[in-house]
């Protein structure tokens, strides 16, 4: 690497406890409630002050609030630990302070303190604007009060994004495109559509409900581009859209292959070190595991290893390519130690190229939107 | 001789007046076992506890699939009602049609058999082709009617059964209990006023027939014998007949059944020697051994070298594996030389062996032992019978592998391997098996009923055979049907070879022969099964059955239009990147078609459901 700068460094904050579990998601999330906030509150600052030991000197572009439903943390929480992250390292004048939240009134009563928290930018879990959808995804919200909720964020902060989850069983292109069509007015410059996927130990896969089929899947994908470019929101990222400038600062960084400190329990980082070697970093998952270390050992980790050089290069295309952007030359180089061009099997890279699932020019590699949609197929190829 | 006690012979030996050989003919599961157990016990061969060991000594697969794959023996001491004492040479015998030749030379070291039959079952296929082994032996048949403490024991029906499918009287057929051990005397009394004594000459050169041999870890090969003439003894140099090969005589012995040294063997004896050999390869079953100094002038009738009949190619499912596998069939092959193996490649499955054996039972086993007692993870290709292949310029070429089928142009005519086969059957399932008989390009040769069951006799091409006959048999006869079958001849035949084309590459493992009428049926159903088996990819897959340049079946498989993780953020990572890894490993037992990665996996099923 010698000695190039590894750039703004990302913090992720992750916050465990739901209401209730979702039957689609397979997050390291728990129905319960936290134990004790303040002894949380705690173990967040040893964390925060652990990594900042492993990163002196760094300027904080982004911390991000997931989990869970880190909206349902006291303000007082999201407070201390934007105070430590100020304290520890310089937060960038422009950080980037995102939190995600559920659209049930309680959570969004609060968006007024997490805002004096310190909170400039949220994330809405709306999934749907349908009742019905909303019934079958297991949300507590009715399509209102994501309304209201999306309202509410709108006129407390300046930046916002709500998620949706499409390709939902039995869900055709015409319903999609109308509630699509119904929810981009609600947008503000940033939107993230998922489709739907049934993870192993979730309700939907012990239920047996199934993915839609890849015809309608493809379908209902590339309606959703259509419909979002002509919005004006293209997509940036597989699953997310954005105006020009209203990408996600935050999961950039892990597109792009930036360093990012995880705290908080399961939560995962990769750091970089002096010797230009990546170290990839993950905290107990079990809450309580991870709050009795956290407390006690002052950091809940539980595996800390370098990355091998082939290792970082497979994760920097496997992120990297999910951006309509792709990799460029210059940033791959500097992040990987050795030029793009090295790191690939030309005879793959050809065979991708002439179907016209990948482009590699001056600029570097990126995806078509055909190879895009394919893209664990085209990784697993271009890997291979 | 007379068999009269003879002065010029040590006092181990029995005289031949008082030795009795026999073997026991049985199906499978009608109580060859325990009625042999129980001889054993009444017998003093052996305490119960050392019954025990004795039965797990034998090999695994022996006990599960209820066969013997390799000839036991045991002496047993009798003493007689009349008060004389005998000995009898228990001889355990093969069970199964692939190893019939093995199962003649046991007979053929015999004079006499227990046909057991369950009183509850009857005759089954089995029983009949080697109850006709035994006859063609001149074998004293002594019928058993076993199981008749049970309450569905019919004996007399059966007796009936014996008389009208064999031809045998049966009306002294003795009615037996192995497992309660009534009427196990009156067998050991009939053995020994029933079967003839052996005959042979204590004073002539050596004469003594290999019925069997086996690698033991200890004392190397051990070779089953059954004297004719002459003596055997420790020091003595001996010459196989057949292999040329001599060798001095390190130990004799007899099987009580634990292996016991005796000083001698004499005429009419079983028992074994060692010699310190190293393969059995050089030990075949029917050859005739002598003494090398004085050599008997004629050798026993009957030797025939064991030829495969039946083969397949062995590959590792990981190509790491090659190594072991080829050790390993080293270390079988020193027990059993009547499999062939020798190297091949395959563009699908890598560097593996083609494999030659008796039959599929034998293959099974083969494939079954390396895959237990070796741990190999193996992939077997189809099993393909042996062709003889006439090509353009007048010569006959041995076709083993039909990957090396000369081109269509220069064959002039190919001929397969027709055996005669014996079914036995409950009347409600007859038409079914004629059918499948009909449809397997069978021509019948007998029909006949006994009772409420029928005997069809068939001729039946062997690659017919092969392909999932048994399996179909038992399924249409709802398991009742029983099978048996004898090589016939060599008969000209329509025959092609399909191969199996994806993204228009020949996958080599996958092409096979067969008559020309089945050649698009087969070759559709695997060109469907193979849809099922590839992923989807990224570029469209063609599966073609083809003879030569003409396509006769074809499927497609589309290619993928969506497949991207939703969701893959920060801590997504390192998760989505082992997976990725674990698809890389993967890849490994992928092989590449032009643009299409197939994996090992999908040949494997298309080849285990045994559709090709």
């Amino acid at each position: 690497m010698d000695g190039a700068s590894p750039g703004d460094l990302a913090v992720y904050v992750h916050w465990p406890f739901c209401l209730s579990k979702c039957p689609y998601c397979d997050f390291n999330s728990y129905a319960a409630e936290a134990s004790d906030h303040a002894r949380w509150r705690q173990a967040y600052r040893n964390e925060l002050a652990w990594f900042a030991g492993r990163t002196p000197g760094r300027t904080v572009g982004s911390v991000f609030f997931g989990g869970g439903t880190p909206s349902l943390m006291e303000p007082a929480t999201v407070a201390a630990v934007l105070d430590a992250v100020a304290g520890h390292w310089t937060l960038a004048d422009d950080a980037e302070i995102t939190l995600e939240a559920n659209p049930t009134s309680v959570e969004a009563g609060k968006f007024l303190d997490f805002r004096a928290a310190g909170v400039n930018r949220v994330s809405i879990g709306v999934q749907s604007l349908e009742a019905q959808a909303l019934k079958f995804l297991g949300r507590r919200h009715s399509a209102d009060e994501a309304r209201q909720a999306i309202a509410l964020a709108a006129r407390t902060f300046d930046r916002y994004s709500f998620d949706l989850i499409y390709a939902r069983p039995d869900q055709t292109a015409t319903d999609w495109r109308r509630e699509l069509t119904g929810a981009l007015p609600l947008a503000r410059g940033h939107l993230s559509a998922y489709q739907l996927t049934i993870e192993p130990e979730t309700r939907f896969f012990e239920r047996r409900v199934s993915e839609a089929p890849d015809g309608r899947a493809e379908a209902l994908y590339d309606l959703t581009q259509e419909l979002l470019e002509a919005a004006g929101v293209p997509a940036y990222e597989v699953s997310n859209h954005a105006a020009p400038g209203q990408e996600s600062r935050h999961n950039l960084v892990y597109w792009q292959g930036g360093d990012y400190a995880g705290v908080g329990p399961g939560a995962h980082g990769r750091l970089t070190g002096d010797d230009g070697t990546v170290r990839a970093v993950s905290q107990h998952r079990a809450p309580e595991r991870w709050l009795r270390a956290a407390l006690g050992d002052g950091h809940g980790n539980e595996t800390d290893v370098p990355l091998e050089p082939r290792e970082r290069i497979e994760e920097l295309l496997m992120m990297g390519l999910r951006l309509t952007d792709g990799v460029t030359r210059d940033a791959f180089g500097r992040r990987a130690g050795l030029p793009l061009a090295a790191a690939l099997d030309p005879a793959s890279l050809r065979r991708l190229e002439a179907a016209g699932f990948l482009v590699d020019d001056a600029r570097g590699l990126r995806a078509t939107p055909a190879g895009r949609k394919r893209l664990n197929a085209v990784l697993a190829t271009l890997l291979a | 001789m007379t068999g009269m006690a003879n002065p010029g012979k040590s006092a181990a030996m029995t005289d031949l007046a008082h030795i009795r050989n026999f073997a026991i003919i049985a199906h499978i599961d009608h109580g060859k076992s325990t009625l042999a157990d129980r001889l054993i016990q009444v017998c003093g061969g052996l305490t119960d506890r050392e019954m025990r060991e004795q039965v797990l000594d034998s090999m695994e697969i022996e006990r599960e699939r209820g066969i013997t794959i390799k000839a036991q023996t045991v002496r047993l001491n009798y003493k007689a009602d009349s008060g004389e004492t005998f000995e009898l040479n228990l001889m355990d015998t093969p069970g199964h049609v692939d190893f019939s030749y093995e199962v003649s030379r046991s007979l053929a070291a015999c004079e006499g058999s227990l046909l057991v039959v369950d009183s509850t079952q009857g005759v089954e296929a089995q029983t009949l082709a080697n109850v006709y082994l035994a006859i063609n032996n001149d074998h004293e048949i002594v019928p058993v009617l076993n199981k008749i403490d049970l309450p569905a024991s019919e004996p007399d029906r059966v007796v009936q059964q014996i008389e009208e499918v064999i031809g045998l009287d049966a009306s002294d057929a003795l009615r037996v209990s192995a497992k309660t051990g009534e009427g196990v005397h009156a067998v050991l009394e009939t053995l020994v006023r029933r079967l003839p004594p052996p005959k042979g000459d204590a004073e002539a050169p050596l004469k003594a027939l290999l019925v069997d041999s086996w690698y033991d870890p200890y004392l190397g090969v051990m070779i089953l014998v059954r004297m004719y003439d002459g003596c055997l003894k420790k020091g003595m140099k001996i010459r196989f007949m057949a292999s040329g090969a001599s060798y001095q005589i390190e130990q004799v012995g007899v099987f009580t059944p634990k292996p016991e040294k005796v000083d001698e063997l004499g005429p009419g004896e079983v028992g074994y020697l060692t010699a310190s050999i190293k393969t059995v390869a050089e030990t075949r079953v029917g050859d005739t051994i002598t003494e090398d100094r004085r050599p008997t002038a004629t050798a026993l009738p009957g030797f025939k070298p064991s030829v495969p009949v039946v083969f397949c190619g062995l590959f590792p499912v990981d190509s790491a594996d090659y190594d072991d596998l080829r050790d390993a069939l080293e270390k079988l092959h020193l027990n059993d030389a009547s499999f062939h193996f020798e190297p091949e490649t395959s563009a699908a499955l890598g560097f593996g062996f083609r494999c030659g054996f008796l039959g599929l039972l034998h293959l099974e086993i083969i494939q079954e032992r390396l895959e237990r007692e070796f741990d190999l993870d193996l992939i077997t290709t189809s099993p393909s019978v042996v062709y003889r292949i006439h090509v353009a310029d007048g010569s006959t070429v041995s076709l083993h592998n039909p990957a090396d089928m000369p081109d269509a142009g220069r064959i002039t005519a190919i001929e397969e391997p027709w055996i005669k086969a014996t079914i036995l059957v409950p009347d409600e399932y007859l038409g079914a098996v004629l059918q499948l008989c009909t449809e397997r390009r069978g021509e019948q040769i007998e029909l006949t009923y006994v009772g409420s069951r029928a005997m069809a006799v068939y001729r039946l091409p062997l690659n017919e055979v092969i392909y999932d006959f048994y399996d179909r048999l038992k399924s249409v006869s709802r398991g009742y049907a029983s099978f048996d079958y004898e090589m016939d001849s060599y008969r000209e035949g329509s025959l092609v070879k399909v191969s199996i084309l994806v993204n228009s590459e020949v996958v080599d493992a996958l092409s096979f022969i067969v008559h020309s009428t089945h050649a698009e049926s087969r070759g559709r159903a695997i060109c469907e099964r193979l849809k099922d088996l590839i992923p989807r990819q990224l570029f469209k897959v063609a599966i073609q059955a083809a003879i030569g340049g003409r396509v006769v079946a074809r499927s497609t498989i589309s290619p993928l239009r969506k497949d991207v993780t939703a969701k893959c953020y920060g801590g997504d990572i390192t998760r989505k990147r082992k997976l990725l890894e674990k698809q890389k490993k993967g890849k490994k037992r992928m092989r590449q078609f032009g643009n299409v990665e197939i994996p090992q996996s999908a040949f494997l099923e298309v080849l285990k459901t045994g559709d090709t």
